[in-house]
């Protein structure tokens, strides 16, 4: 851990580091907040000339409209379907391509994971053309499946890559004992790797269920009807016709972005250990 | 790079003794494992990208049925198209201001971050917070914190007396490019400051012990430990966020839809129209080229900085 300069502390130090984390948060929490506010006010408590940061008066009318005049729960229905279905497929291809690059007997693994990697960098735009094509001659348009394929392209490398670098710190001896026991790689992988792993998949499941219910282009492109499309298009698409209803769009941003805050509130730890892992191993 | 190279040379090293005996026969449990996300990944990444160069020499068109090779003919129009230009240029205007000040800004905050021992767990889980977001949800909550009459950032402003009147932030064609960048700026630094905080952690505390006791203050320190050690993580950092920053789509789909007068048009969007709303499948496709072409050169110019930075660091 770095010592050194931090431990000349002085207070007028301290204070400087405590503005400067202060701002830090306000910086990030400061217009969630606002937004968490806007949802429990009067549309005309919000255009009057001094907006206050406490709702007066407190109303939940917004989150009604939003329901019941406009489906929004239809919206989350897709969202939790594709988002669930996204995350335990990934999580099930990953781990049986994480554990192959990790562990098992591979020419050139290293290439095979710098590929799977590469294919997540390229602009998605230049996919997303011949896939509706593709998936409009299946017949897959407006269908959960097409996103959950697609999804789950989008979220393996990073599944792969998160679950190989856990992978690796695993001692070997454990799966050599159960090979000596007369396992075969898939019986290792699921009853000894696995359990081991479980901390470790939680979180990779959950980065991979925020990018699935974030993802956005994809599902304005390939959806079309409020039977399958998620969330962000349902917000997207929220709109009068002669105001911008911005009570009800703020309520329905904190009923999609709440339970994803407190989830990475409570794992903030883990993710950042599992986004970042790529980045310090030197 | 050298960090896979390394880390294959060390697999080689050892091979165990077995592994020479059944060198000739075929090892199929890896194979079969890996099968599923070769399937994934060729399936809805390769083929598509493959089949976009091959729709870019048709000029197909979804609303006539028209379906002709005609060879190079999208890139020639491509070449002379100002609508492509201009959205070429507000994309690369865009990924470098926002590359930069993300960059700079999360810099500031990690070196922050590494000193400041109490709360920071409450820091970091707050620092979450926009990346988590959905990016849709990011792009209406700045459309109503920019809002030109009622905004909460021209009340502020309006307050400080920093202006006048109120700003129309992302109606005016001045000014709108530049709010995406803010938006684009408050979703992703926060996590920018977290990687750039592992980076600075890894960095042993003994180069700075030594620094400080050679005399150097905490400004020197900086630049003569901190950020040379940081140089190849903060190039990497920094590449990450220009290709994610390249392809931009949801902010300007949502906030601004390209506009006010085209001001705000990037490549993501003017090709996303061009497929789904013109439905000129053809032209599109060869858009998504040059984007990826441009994507790609960006990527290789970080590459060699990358490249050389470790080998400085090497010697």
């Amino acid at each position: 851990m770095v010592a050194g300069l931090g431990l000349r502390r002085s207070g007028r130090r301290n204070a400087f580091f405590f503005a400067g984390a202060a701002a830090i948060v306000l910086w990030s929490a400061g217009p969630f907040l606002w937004q968490l506010s806007t949802s429990f006010q009067l549309d005309r408590a919000l255009v009057s000339p001094t907006p206050s940061l406490i709702p007066h008066p407190f109303i939940l009318q917004h989150y009604l409209n939003i329901f019941s005049v406009k489906h929004f729960q239809f919206y989350v229905l897709n969202s939790c379907i594709v988002a669930a279905a996204t995350t335990l497929l990934c999580l099930g291809l990953g781990a049986a391509a994480a554990y192959a690059l990790a562990r098992l007997k591979l020419r050139r693994r290293f290439g095979l994971l710098g590929l799977i990697l590469s294919v997540s960098m390229f602009p998605q735009i230049a996919i997303v053309g011949p896939l509706y094509l593709l998936a409009s001659s299946l017949g897959l348009l407006d269908t959960y499946l097409v996103l959950v394929i697609i999804y789950l392209a989008l979220g393996l490398p990073l599944v792969i890559w998160v679950l190989f670098g856990y992978f690796q710190t695993i001692p070997e001896e454990l799966d050599e004992a159960a090979r000596i026991d007369g396992a075969g790689p898939l019986r290792i992988l699921l009853l000894v790797i696995v359990p081991l792993s479980v901390p470790c998949l939680v979180t990779t499941g959950l980065i991979a269920f925020i990018a699935a219910w974030n993802e956005f282009m994809f599902a304005l492109a390939m959806t079309s009807t409020i039977a399958h499309q998620t969330v962000p298009v349902g917000i997207a698409n929220f709109t009068n016709l002669y105001y911008v209803p911005w009570g009800d769009i703020a309520a329905a941003s904190v009923v999609v972005t709440l339970p994803l805050v407190l989830l990475v509130l409570f794992f903030q730890r883990r993710i950042i250990e599992g986004l970042t892992q790529g980045a310090v191993k030197e | 790079m050298s960090r896979v190279a390394a880390a294959g040379g060390a697999i080689t090293r050892a091979p165990p003794a077995f592994a020479i005996i059944r060198t000739r026969r075929i090892d199929w449990p890896p194979l079969l494992l890996l099968l599923p996300t070769a399937i994934s990944l060729g399936s809805v990444c390769v083929y598509p990208i493959l089949g976009g160069l091959w729709l870019s020499l048709h000029n197909t068109m979804l609303a006539t049925r028209e379906n002709r090779f005609v060879g190079w003919l999208n890139y020639r129009t491509l070449a002379a198209d100002p609508d492509f230009w201009s959205a070429w240029r507000h994309t690369l205007e865009f990924t470098a201001v926002s590359t930069l000040a993300e960059t700079v800004i999360g810099l500031g905050m990690a070196l922050l971050l590494v000193e400041w021992f109490h709360g920071r767990g409450l820091v970091r889980a707050a620092m979450l917070i926009p990346w988590a977001m959905p990016t849709v949800v990011t792009s209406k909550m700045f459309g109503w914190l920019f809002d030109g009459q009622n905004g909460l950032v021209n009340w502020m402003l309006r307050s400080l007396h920093l202006i006048g009147g109120n700003i129309d932030w992302y109606g005016s064609p001045n000014t709108a490019l530049g709010t995406i960048v803010i938006a684009d700026v408050w979703k992703t630094t926060p996590f920018m400051a977290l990687l750039l905080l592992a980076g600075l952690q890894t960095i042993p505390g003994s180069l700075l012990e030594a620094a400080r006791i050679d005399g150097a203050g905490a400004w020197q320190a900086f630049w003569r430990v901190r950020l040379p050690m940081l140089t190849p993580i903060l190039l990497i950092a920094a590449m990450f966020r220009a290709l994610d920053a390249f392809r931009i789509f949801d902010l300007v789909y949502v906030l601004t839809g390209g506009g006010p007068a085209d001001s705000t048009e990037v490549l993501s969007t003017l090709t996303y129209k061009t497929l789904f709303s013109a439905l000129e499948f053809g032209y599109g496709s060869a858009l998504a080229t040059a984007m990826f072409a441009t994507e790609a050169a960006i990527a290789l110019c970080f590459g060699i900085l990358i490249a050389q930075s470790l080998r400085r660091q090497e010697r």
